[in-house]
């Protein structure tokens, strides 16, 4: 496959995983606010949705306050914002765009039906006056186009690239959503069983469409429980835990190597990255800090990425290594 | 809406003999529409359009940031071709490359052409399409040009001639697919009842052309079609066409030459890639022999080439056969190489670099058409009658400048078709373009792209230019006379 086409198919599902993930973040938080009349009232109610993507500085710059409507614009409709909905679906079209002889027909058109439907002048409109209905529905695209592919793309090279680009973004969503939530609803902790608390666990476990299947699991809400849940589940999609693990699949899937053979500088990051996972546990995480823990799974998250990049991506002739005497890997 | 009030005026209208007299091919469609509900019509164009929107069927208009894409207007009137009509068309068109594919081999070679006093070799290097890194020549099975779209326009006599001949890089041809595609579900019960022929497996035969090139001793060779990326108009029909083939789509970024041999960069290395179909002119190919400033192309790609090392379509050099000063001497050449007379005559061309011709065009410049020898997009083209003095004045001063890269042609009436305006139809002028793929031998896509100038009154047909498409149907066999209007 060509570097270029795995490139384009990654960062599509890298852009369309962080589409679906902060139209659910502003769902489960409208959602919360509903059931917190105290809440709506805080000036900083909406703050930690700009925590979370760590863009203080750009917010600050462009916002005078973390109301709802500059919050949700932020997220939603700034072109300038790299990250917003809007800037994440371009990219992803484009993306799809450049690839649209390799992915199903049906992908494309259901991309770029999101596409237009975000960029219609209305939309901001219907944003604001339903925006439960709003949000709903592009998660529903996400999750419809993700459908599509999983059902009618052969789970090939192509297929593999994709949910490589989709899990890892995954994991870097729930670990930063729950570093960040974690920590605000952490001083509260005196209030526990207050209905105050629930609801913002509930409304964690939500933004991360965790709570059905946690409840399952564990009944009851405790944070320490959570923590378990989103990073060491075994069998739940979006804990951290089962997406490096499937991303790590994904890769020996591409690589053909055999599944274990940690032979290749990408096999062994993924390798000390699953380590982690399997051999700790919530108690020990506690122990350390929550905090450190999810920095350190981030930054191994990152170097991950950035091999796959210099592996896969940046493919350079004989002439052009001479020339720089060593290919980094 | 029907066509009561339709009325083909004075030009030649492909769908009407006279008011209220559709021509026996199209009466079953005629028929149809008539009976429709006032809405049926607007719905089926609704549903059409949306069809487009969502496919992503779109080019990309130049100097129009805001833009980027836009659907090509579409008509869901189509337009039809008997099969008489057609039958002359292939003739004529199969005739026309294979004597421009000689004429390219010639001029790179020996130079008959010119050595029997056909053309002065001034003529033939002072075109820009020329290529001098060409010369001593021979590509893979003697092919030049193995996929062309040769533009044809109907006078008011009903009379077939060529407008222009396009050997270059062809486009349009996945907007007569999409359009089919759309039009199938538009109209599924005309087309239950007519014989029209399909164009579905028009890929399929481009790969067959292109696998042709390559030794049948490699197994599984690798194929790109080569584009110069998402930012290029014609970008969605190159992706189309990759998708439909099954090839690789490559950018020129995707390509490295080592020791003379192209490989594709891939995540697992380097592989080698034997026949390129390149989307990207000549002059961006190769920016150490060409355009040197060019990022779309591959550094040594044509000395590849020139070894026989990777075969590309077309053949590099072959735009010179489209030159449409040339152009004006296309019935001498297919006289010269083939001794045949040209079954379809060109529209009556005066080559300004001649002093008498380019005196009468200067002369007569109200009436005629002028256009550059190596325009493409209707751009830098003049229309005599819908001119102002000033833009003719302008034109004159071009031509006194530049004589060998103006031709003049005298208007031609374009025949019409019937398109959807608000709630009626009226007549608009279009031409039409059949696409060839010459590799085992000459084949023509049974169909082709119609083009519509949507404008009222407008001749010019491009898409950049404000033209429209209309699927073009090819009828398998005549069309007998019948006096069940409802059969349809």
């Amino acid at each position: 496959m060509l570097s270029r086409v795995a490139n384009s198919l990654y960062w599509m599902n890298r852009y369309l995983e962080r589409v679906e993930n902060t139209a659910r973040l502003i769902e489960s938080q409208l959602h919360m606010l509903l059931d917190l009349p105290s809440m709506r009232q805080d000036p900083n109610a909406w703050k930690p949705l700009v925590d979370i993507t760590g863009d203080y500085k750009y917010f600050s710059e462009k916002f005078e306050s973390y109301d709802r409507e500059n919050v949700i614009y932020f997220h939603t409709f700034d072109k300038n914002y790299p990250h917003s909905i809007t800037s994440c679906i371009t990219a992803a079209r484009e993306n799809a765009r450049s690839v649209r002889e390799i992915i199903p027909s049906e992908m494309w058109e259901n991309i770029n039906n999101l596409y237009l439907d975000i960029l219609e002048p209305g939309s901001s409109l219907r944003a604001s006056s339903a925006p439960h209905k709003f949000y709903f529905n592009i998660k529903m695209s996400c999750h419809l186009i993700q459908g599509i592919a999983y059902s009618t793309m052969a789970h090939g090279e192509a297929w593999n690239f994709s949910e490589l680009g989709r899990l890892l973004e995954r994991a870097d969503k729930t670990s930063r959503i729950l570093d960040v939530k974690y920590f605000i609803i952490l001083p509260r902790s005196d209030f526990v069983g207050s209905s105050l608390d629930s609801v913002q666990w509930t409304a964690l476990l939500k933004s991360t469409s965790s709570l059905e299947m946690y409840r399952k699991r564990f009944n009851l809400i405790s944070s320490k429980n959570i923590v378990d849940f989103l990073i060491f589940d075994r069998e739940f999609p979006r804990s951290i835990r089962y997406c490096i693990h499937h991303a790590e699949r994904a890769f020996f899937n591409i690589s053909g190597t055999p599944f274990g053979v940690y032979d290749t500088d990408l096999a062994r990051q993924f390798g000390k990255l699953m380590g982690k996972l399997n051999y700790s546990y919530v108690d020990e995480v506690m122990g350390i800090g929550l905090h450190q823990f999810l920095d350190e799974i981030q930054s191994d998250l990152n170097n991950v990425s950035s091999v796959i990049h210099d592996n896969f991506f940046a493919v350079k002739p004989v002439s052009e290594l001479d020339q720089s005497g060593v290919q980094t890997q | 809406m029907n066509f009561d009030s339709y009325n083909p005026e004075n030009f030649y209208d492909e769908f009407f003999l006279e008011s209220g007299k559709p021509r026996p091919e199209v009466e079953k469609l005629v028929n149809r529409i008539n009976s429709f509900g006032k809405s049926d019509l607007s719905t089926r164009r609704r549903s059409a359009n949306s069809a487009f929107k969502q496919m992503g069927i779109t080019f990309g208009v130049y100097g129009d940031n805001k833009g980027l894409e836009k659907i090509f207007p579409f008509d869901i009137i189509p337009r039809i071709v008997n099969a008489h009509d057609w039958d002359l068309i292939e003739r004529g068109v199969k005739q026309r490359v294979h004597a421009l594919n000689l004429f390219i081999q010639d001029i790179y070679n020996d130079k008959k052409i010119v050595k029997d006093g056909i053309l002065r070799n001034e003529f033939i290097l002072s075109s820009v399409a020329y290529r001098k890194e060409c010369e001593g020549l021979t590509p893979p099975k003697n092919i030049w040009c193995h996929v062309s779209g040769i533009d044809l326009v109907r006078d008011h006599d009903g009379q077939f001639y060529v407008l222009e001949d396009n050997l270059r890089c062809p486009s349009g041809v996945s907007y007569v697919l999409g359009n089919r595609r759309v039009m199938k579900q538009t109209w599924p019960a005309v087309f239950e009842a007519l014989p029209i022929r399909p164009v579905e497996d028009y890929a399929g035969r481009l790969a067959e052309t292109l696998r042709y090139l390559i030794p049948e001793s490699i197994l599984k060779p690798n194929i790109g079609i080569l584009t110069p990326g998402i930012y290029n108009s014609a970008y969605f029909e190159h992706s189309f066409l990759a998708q439909q083939m099954g090839e690789e789509l490559v950018e020129g970024q995707d390509l490295v030459v080592m020791d003379d041999v192209v490989y594709m960069r891939t995540t697992k290395g380097f592989e080698r890639i034997h026949a390129i179909y390149r989307r990207i002119d000549d002059e961006f190919l190769d920016p150490t022999v060409f355009n040197p400033d060019s990022l779309l192309g591959v550094p040594g790609i044509m000395k590849s080439y020139r070894k026989g090392k990777v075969a590309m379509a077309n053949a590099p050099g072959a735009g010179i056969a489209d030159d449409k000063a040339i152009y004006a001497f296309v019935p001498e050449i297919i006289k010269y190489y083939t001794g045949e007379d040209a079954i379809l005559p060109n529209v009556p061309t005066y080559v300004c670099e001649d002093e008498k011709q380019r005196q009468h065009v200067i002369d007569n410049i109200e009436n005629f058409v002028v256009k550059t020898a190596h325009g493409s997009g209707g751009y830098g083209m003049l229309i005599g009658p819908f001119s102002t003095k000033k833009e003719q004045k302008d034109m004159i001063d071009n031509i006194l400048r530049e004589p060998r890269n103006y031709i003049g042609q005298p208007v031609i009436q374009l025949s019409r078709v019937p398109v959807m305006v608000k709630d009626h139809f009226e007549g608009r002028h279009v031409d039409l373009r059949p696409y060839v793929l010459y590799g085992k031998d000459i084949y023509v896509l049974p169909g082709g792209l119609t083009r519509v100038a949507l404008k009222k009154d407008s001749l010019v047909v491009n898409s950049s230019q404000g033209g429209g498409s209309k699927d073009t149907w090819v009828l398998e066999e005549e069309i007998i006379k019948t006096d069940r209007p409802s059969d349809v």
